[in-house]
């Protein structure tokens, strides 16, 4: 019998640690007990985007969304909606402003705004399932590009479209694989960089997930152009769901002659394989990533030569990212001049966004280049929840800077970006309220390129250090006058002479935040204050006498017993005991603790 | 390559590795690919290991402990049974994800990368889990719990402490 | 893999799997599924819409379906609706009739008057 119902339940990471798997097995155990079977198919399907609202389940025909989604609605949502055709109006996105209830998932604004090319089928199809893929135009321009053009007329192709590479730097795609399809080379090869270190950044995760056959077929078309036979996908460890779908993916598309041998009767070989990673941030740059792929320490070496000429195993390497690859088949298929229609003049295309820190609709979005950051992080991210305004995101994570509010209003693209001492990086979005305190957020990216310091040159591995005990001191209150000035000092010379691009750009996080948040540097070394109390060392806890009612919970689990008092007697912090945990503060049920920040007044 | 100088136990985790070993020997540059395998199996990478692995892909020592040293995925000492694992990506860092570390420091009386003394747990934080939408999270094994505040630690460890005490 | 040809043929086939995710319905076919339609026979009546739909390759047609309409001594009910065209209401429906519905309304665009309860302006 003919399905009538697709119930898609999304498994990307977000969905599936909040439960969607269990929603699915108890979906399939009601559908049968109602006797609904035949019509009704699931597909567990990648990430849909909107992760705040997970698990999320979308049916079709009708196109209607559920939200937060609990294995107790299941039995409700196939009663009343799959049988009887009511949908379950309280788990129906309603809208922010209107409250009005959205059915469609369309007409939810997190949809609305974006334009989806890369992300197409990342939760509609089943990314396990080759024949879903093919589908939807999968493999089809693979055999247009093998079977009716040269790689001459590829390559113009993708020349025309504008599209430049997506993992951070932007360097025109056609360039890289023109300078590795004219190397010299009795054998050459194509990498896929599924390296997504960036924290805060998960869209390569979500289109390998989610759509894994398209970054195969844009690694494919990238080796007839470059004249490649073999290709690897480096993939962190910590994607082992990732691995596991593209090895899928690889094992199907052999079978079906999308890989191996004559492909499209073209006499073209391409073979692929998935090598993991094994937890080093700096194996995201490219000469480090292809001394990983040949099992080594993965530290980087000086350019060039470059990977086009001299990269795995000293022959011609194709390098490009996720995302990047994933573009190639909608260029192939539409046009460059189609591609090259949508964003600005400089840069084309759209790109994926992962939304992040203090915003309301946490998720992935894929909008055209040139939407402005206002767009991005109040149209379609909500803004921040509570009312509470952002003063800045953070944007391209360790090695990115931060734009502040009276910027929001630029439209993004690569040099806008880099303008204001951001960078467009991996796309990785975070958004800070007053909640977020600069400096801390500053050493907290500091710490992480300290730590992921491959440690092959000196400033990398003690400038990098030395910054990060200075802004340590800083949050703990021993900040010094000049301190500020040094940071920048030491900033800049590391940004100048440190080898690969991890040390070159570290200092970013801190020189931007100085550059645009002066003042709550000062306000640290100067006031011994944290305005947004963050930092523990600057905050002082005491309790009010008045709101007091001695129950003694907060002395019970006060972890060093500073705590005063006894049932019937008010109680008192020995703030020189303290150690600033804000275990009183968290469980008292009377608010009595305060908790302040800055020598008092 | 000179002989092992490391006396091999004869048993089959050893056997085991030596038969993936044999599988992807001719594969280039699967070094990375066997440290994976050989954790996978023995749960850490013991010196003895390691030993084993350069004599049986023929390569010194010392390039198999300098790769193992720089990832951090490897680890050379043995773990506890259940590694919780606290996501330190940035979205999780801005919802306090440090004091998520906090409160399992402290209920634990442990430090991060240490293990209790019961060997139960091991304390680690890790990059970006691509869960940003339930931030903070963690990982014990391969659960995943978001959201985390105080009393969900508690009763993170209350329940494999449980689980521990029926089996 | 061998040539585009081939390819295009396995996609036909595999398009038969998504089309309820990837259709531009021109004709939407609505099924009342509440209590008493459902007891009157609405689920026979959608899976027969479905099937016929299905075996014709009628690929702008949606089939879909809604709760109570209101109209119990009518049951089951069937909404036709087609963009700039009044809503056709077919009630006391039928497999037998759903063929005719298909055959003659939704391939041929004639209106099978005898069936009809209603009809709805836009």
């Amino acid at each position: 019998m003919a399905q009538r119902l697709n119930v898609l339940v999304c498994s990307g990471a977000s969905c599936l640690s909040s439960g969607s798997i269990e929603i699915k097995k108890k979906m399939l155990e009601e559908i049968k007990k109602a006797g609904l079977e035949d019509e009704i198919r699931i597909i567990e399907t990648g990430c849909m985007g909107p992760c705040e609202l997970g698990p999320v389940i979308l049916v079709y025909p009708d196109e209607i969304l559920y939200k937060k989604v609990k294995k107790k609605d299941v039995e409700e949502i196939v009663e009343n909606h799959f049988l009887k055709g009511r949908p379950v109006e309280r788990l129906l996105y309603k809208s922010p402003e209107t409250e009005k209830l959205i059915k469609k998932h369309e007409e939810i604004d997190y949809f609305k705004k974006q334009k989806k090319i890369v992300l197409r089928n990342c939760g509609m199809i089943d990314p396990e399932s080759l024949e879903e893929y093919v589908a939807l135009d999968g493999y089809e321009a693979l055999g247009k590009a093998l079977t009716e053009m040269s790689r001459d007329e590829v390559l113009k192709e993708i020349e025309t479209s504008g599209l430049r590479g997506r993992g951070g730097a932007g360097f025109p795609t056609h360039l890289k694989w023109k300078f590795t399809k004219d190397a010299e080379g009795d054998q050459k090869f194509v990498v896929c960089n599924a390296d997504e270190g960036d924290p805060g950044a998960f869209m390569d995760r979500s289109v390998v997930e989610g759509d894994p056959h398209t970054v195969l077929e844009g690694m494919a078309i990238a080796g007839y152009v470059v004249g490649a036979s073999k290709g690897y996908i480096y993939v962190r460890a910590e994607y082992p769901l990732a691995i596991e779908r593209l090895r899928k993916a690889i094992k199907d598309a052999k079978e079906y002659g999308f890989l191996g041998e004559n492909i499209f009767d073209s006499g073209f070989d391409f073979d692929l394989e998935v090598r993991i990673g094994a937890g080093a941030f700096v194996c995201g740059e490219e000469t480090a990533l292809i001394h990983s792929i040949e099992g080594k320490r993965g530290t980087p070496r000086p350019r060039p030569p470059y990977p086009s000429i001299s990269g795995l195993w000293e022959k011609p390497t194709n390098l490009n990212n996720v995302e990047t690859y994933a573009n190639v088949r909608h260029i192939i298929l539409k046009g460059g001049d189609w591609f090259a229609s949508i964003g600005t003049e400089s840069s084309k295309g759209t790109k994926v966004f992962a939304l992040s820190g203090d915003i309301q609709n946490t998720g992935l979005a894929e909008v055209p280049m040139g939407t402005t950051i206002n767009e991005l992080i109040y149209d379609i991210g909500g803004g921040a929840p509570e009312g509470k305004e952002i003063k800045a995101v953070q944007l391209g994570g360790p090695s990115g800077g931060c734009i502040t509010k009276e910027y929001f209003d630029t439209p993004i693209d690569y040099e806008s970006l880099t303008e204001l001492g951001a960078m467009m990086g991996s796309g990785g979005v975070i958004a800070m309220s007053q909640d977020t305190c600069m400096v801390n957020t500053a050493k907290f990216f500091l710490d992480f390129n300290t730590f992921e310091s491959c440690g092959k040159c000196t400033p990398c591995r003690v400038g990098l250090k030395q910054m990060y005990k200075m802004l340590d001191k800083i949050t703990k209150g021993e900040g010094e006058k000049g301190d500020i000035d040094k940071l920048v000092e030491l900033g800049e010379s590391i940004k100048k002479t440190a080898l690969c691009g991890l040390g070159q750009t570290a200092p970013n996080p801190v020189l931007s935040t100085i550059k645009y948040f002066r003042n709550e540097y000062r306000q640290h070394i100067e006031n011994k204050k944290c305005s947004a109390m963050v930092c523990t060392d600057l905050l002082t806890y005491t309790i009010d006498p008045d709101k007091c009612k001695a129950c003694t919970l907060c002395a019970q689990n006060c972890p060093v017993d500073c705590i005063d008092g006894e049932r019937g007697v008010v109680h008192e912090i020995r703030e020189d005991e303290c150690i600033k945990c804000g275990n009183c503060y968290d469980v008292c049920p009377f608010d009595a603790v305060i908790k302040t920040t800055g020598e008092l007044e | 390559m000179e002989e092992a100088k490391v006396k091999i136990p004869d048993n089959e985790y050893y056997q085991k590795l030596e038969e993936y070993i044999n599988e992807v020997k001719h594969m280039p540059g699967t070094l990375i690919n066997v440290l994976h395998k050989a954790q996978g199996i023995f749960g850490y990478l013991p010196v003895e290991v390691q030993s084993f692995i350069a004599d049986k892909l023929g390569v010194p020592y010392s390039k198999v402990y300098g790769v193992v040293t720089f990832y951090n995925f490897f680890s050379m000492e043995p773990r506890g049974k259940y590694v919780v694992n606290i996501c330190m990506g940035t979205a999780c860092y801005v919802k306090g994800a440090d004091r998520v570390v906090e409160y399992f420091k402290q209920k634990l009386g442990i430090d991060e990368g240490e293990t209790t003394e019961d060997g139960l747990f091991t304390l680690t934080s890790a990059r970006c889990f691509g869960a940003c939408g339930l931030a903070p999270v963690l990982m014990v094994n391969e659960d995943v719990y978001g959201h985390v505040d105080r009393d969900k630690v508690s009763e993170i460890i209350k329940k494999y402490k449980e689980k521990e005490k029926n089996e | 893999m061998k040539n585009l040809e081939e390819l295009r043929k396995l996609r036909e086939k595999a398009q038969k799997n998504i089309k309820l995710r990837s259709q531009d319905a021109k004709i939407k076919v609505v099924v009342g599924m509440g209590t008493s339609g459902i007891a009157a026979g609405a689920r026979e009546v959608l899976n027969k819409f479905i099937n016929e739909i299905n075996e014709r390759d009628l690929d702008d047609v949606m089939v879909t379906q809604t709760g109570e309409k209101g109209m119990s001594s009518q049951e089951p009910i069937v909404e036709i609706r087609e963009e700039n065209k009044p809503t056709i209401v077919y009630g006391e429906m039928n497999p037998d009739k759903v063929e005719e519905v298909v055959e003659k309304h939704i391939v041929n665009g004639k209106v099978v008057e005898e069936y009809v309860v209603s009809v709805e302006e836009e």
